[in-house]
């Protein structure tokens, strides 16, 4: 067996000592072998389809149908809107035309926006939301310093009360004639700003030591929170004038108002109450220890850890707050969705609820997804900081 | 207990005079009649007389004397739920105590939220763990009480706190949020966060239980720094090394109560109970 001796001869290398150099590779720099281009199958436009839409044959029907759905339903409906629609030209163009009248909303335009509004002090309207709109800006990408813009986001309402509702200079226009998207966002606007606050108060209150202060809250939310938010408005404003003196007037609006932020405010000190709970007590045990008292640790420990917390929920609050203001058309206000319906009855203009609902439901979108990206630079922003 | 639950007894009582009282008492309580040479100095800082607090239905602070000195560095230890954690807390309001009366710096500790605040301004307080504040920098952390409290400008807070930070060590972190720094390290900031203050006192709730082995020892070095100066120490720690080198007079606590005390050569070599013997048996073992 010639080959025996052979396959038991020792290797060639272990002639070096292998506790100084490993045997095997002599000492050249390790070069990789380069790398081989995947199959065409896993990469690219095809291996994107395959892993996304193609993998395994269930997947593979949900695309189709999905496919087919889209292709029955998007062609008609871009041949609508955007196709066969009228842009211009007046009622009778958009009667003759198969597809969509955008004329109508760019008619309504202004009704939509402010409502009866008396059309040559329409502008002060328009000033406000510009304002409205530089703020939202300038607090997007940080312009000011934080003490500045929240100066400056309280100041906003009163400037824009005065904008809208005149005095000290400008014609007065009274609170019937505002509607439209302007009272929707007003409101929103006044609710959100004044909510907040008033959410944090309640849920400090109801943690509160003091027992008076504690009833006093939970007094206030449960009850809230126990109605439906159309019963507060017909107790703003139908029920509440019952009970006060006749010749004591508060108006319409200004009742509604109320009503929506005490419902707001119920609902903003629960979720708050969520985000104090989640502060860990040693936050609170340090602040004391260095000497802060109760208002101090609050505004500078608990409350900037515990909104960052709940800041989800809260933006949720917000886009509700904003979306609950369509309800104020039961108690006779024409907000931006109310004006909507208004003009789509028209006699001129019959038959195009369907452009205006859409035009609102596109605002609304674009208002509430706003908002909603908005919060969440906020959580990223902030989101280094955790521990 | 002539002093227990004497709630309205006058903070303005002289120091002496509170004192010679505590003796009598202190060596009741202890049942050793041994005290400590220091207690009887005369500037008293902390005078914890008869405290008695409840948890509940569970007694767990019973009818603790305590007298600290100024500049004097106090080790309290003892097993876990022995109330000492319990005490120093005390000390600041963080708890309350039902009966007995504890003076810090001349204020009586009651329920008067001035009398509080005034103690807690004068003294500091570093915690197993840490709490500083996550949303804010290190610097911001310093400075808040030093600026909102002191009403320090903020230049100068920023000032003392870059000062202090270099004396722990770690002022190139100022701008580091905490969650970014190493146990250690927020353990040294949270030392610094005190020292802003100026305290007169400084308590200190088991400062490295919280740490990994190998950090211990840069907080250790720091406290160890800290207690050369003319501060008043307390500390709730199981470093038995730290006890012996730093410590002016240990202090045994075991259910609630105050066991035994005495200067740290005594205390580690000649303990008088069986309870502190056994104690020191096991802690010591590792």
């Amino acid at each position: 067996m010639p080959h025996v001796p052979d396959a038991l001869a020792p290797l060639a290398c272990p002639a070096a000592p292998c506790s100084d150099t490993p045997c095997a590779r002599p000492a050249e720099a390790f070069v990789p072998s380069p790398a081989l281009p995947p199959p065409p199958s896993a990469v690219g436009p095809l291996g994107w389809l395959r892993a996304n839409l193609f993998d395994g044959w269930f997947n593979s029907l949900l695309t189709l149908l999905c496919m087919a759905f889209l292709a029955a339903v998007v062609p008609p409906l871009v041949s609508w809107a955007l196709l066969d629609a009228c842009f211009t030209g007046d009622a009778s163009m958009c009667a003759q035309s198969s597809g969509a009248c955008w004329t109508f909303i760019v008619h309504k335009f202004r009704v939509l926006m402010v409502g009866t509004y008396p059309p040559a002090e329409a502008w002060r309207p328009a000033l406000a939301g510009v304002l409205l709109a530089t703020m939202v800006g300038c607090t997007a990408w940080r312009r000011l310093r934080a003490a500045a813009l929240a100066v400056l986001w309280l100041l906003l309402p009163l400037a824009a009360l005065w904008l809208v509702g005149g005095g000290a200079g400008l014609a007065p226009v009274d609170q019937s004639q505002w509607g439209g998207l302007m009272l929707s966002v007003g409101l929103a606007l006044v609710g959100i700003l004044v909510s907040i606050p008033c959410g944090v108060l309640l849920a400090l209150g109801r943690r509160s030591r003091i027992a008076a202060v504690r009833a006093l809250c939970v007094g206030i939310i449960e009850p809230v929170r126990g109605v439906p938010l159309i019963t507060i408005l017909f107790m703003a404003s139908v029920m509440f004038p019952l009970f006060l003196p006749p010749d004591m007037q508060i108006n319409n609006l200004l009742r509604v108002q109320i009503g929506m932020i005490l419902f707001s405010s119920a609902y903003m000190a629960e979720v708050v109450r969520g985000g104090l709970a989640a502060v860990p007590k040693g936050q609170t045990d340090a602040a004391k220890a260095l000497g802060l008292g109760y208002w101090k640790m609050q505004a500078f420990v608990v409350l900037p850890q515990a909104l960052r917390h709940v800041l989800p929920s809260l933006v949720g609050r917000c886009i509700a707050l904003l979306k609950d203001t369509s309800l104020v058309i039961i108690v006779g206000l024409l907000d931006f969705l109310g004006m909507a319906k208004a003009a789509s009855q028209d006699q001129q203009w019959l038959g195009h609820d369907a452009e205006a609902y859409i035009f609102c439901a596109l605002v609304y979108w674009l208002l509430c997804f706003g908002m909603s990206r908005w919060g969440r630079s906020i959580e990223r922003r902030t989101a280094h900081r955790a521990r | 207990m002539p002093t227990a639950a004497s709630d309205t007894a006058q903070a303005a009582a002289s120091a002496q005079a509170a004192a010679s009282a505590q003796t009598t008492s202190s060596a009741q309580t202890t049942s050793s009649g041994q005290t400590t040479p220091s207690a009887q100095a005369g500037d008293i800082v902390i005078d914890i007389c008869g405290v008695n607090k409840w948890y509940g239905a569970f007694h767990v602070l019973k009818d603790v004397n305590l007298q600290v000195c100024r500049a004097e560095r106090i080790v309290i230890c003892g097993p876990s739920g022995s109330g000492k954690s319990t005490l120093i807390r005390c000390i600041n309001r963080l708890e309350r105590h039902q009966s007995g009366r504890i003076v810090v710096d001349g204020v009586e500790l009651t329920s008067s939220l001035k009398g509080i605040e005034k103690v807690r301004r004068e003294v500091g307080m570093v915690f197993q763990d840490f709490n500083l504040f996550p949303h804010m920098t290190v610097l911001q952390n310093l400075t808040l009480a030093p600026v909102w409290v002191r009403k320090m400008p903020r230049r100068q807070a920023e000032e003392t706190a870059l000062h202090f930070l270099e004396r722990v060590r770690i002022r190139e972190q100022a701008d580091k949020y905490p969650g970014q720094l190493s146990g250690g390290q927020q353990q040294r900031v949270a030392i610094a966060r005190a020292l802003c203050m100026n305290p007169a006192i400084l308590l200190f709730d088991e400062p490295t239980s919280a740490l990994d082995p190998e950090m211990i020892k840069e907080v250790l070095d720091v406290m160890i720094e800290l207690a050369e100066e003319n501060i008043t120490m307390v500390c709730v720690t199981h470093e038995m090394g730290f006890a012996r080198t730093v410590a002016d007079r240990v202090i045994f606590m075991d259910g609630g109560e105050i066991v035994e005390q005495n200067t740290p050569e005594a205390f580690f070599s000649n303990p008088r109970f069986d309870r502190t013997r056994q104690f020191l048996g096991q802690i010591l073992k590792h």
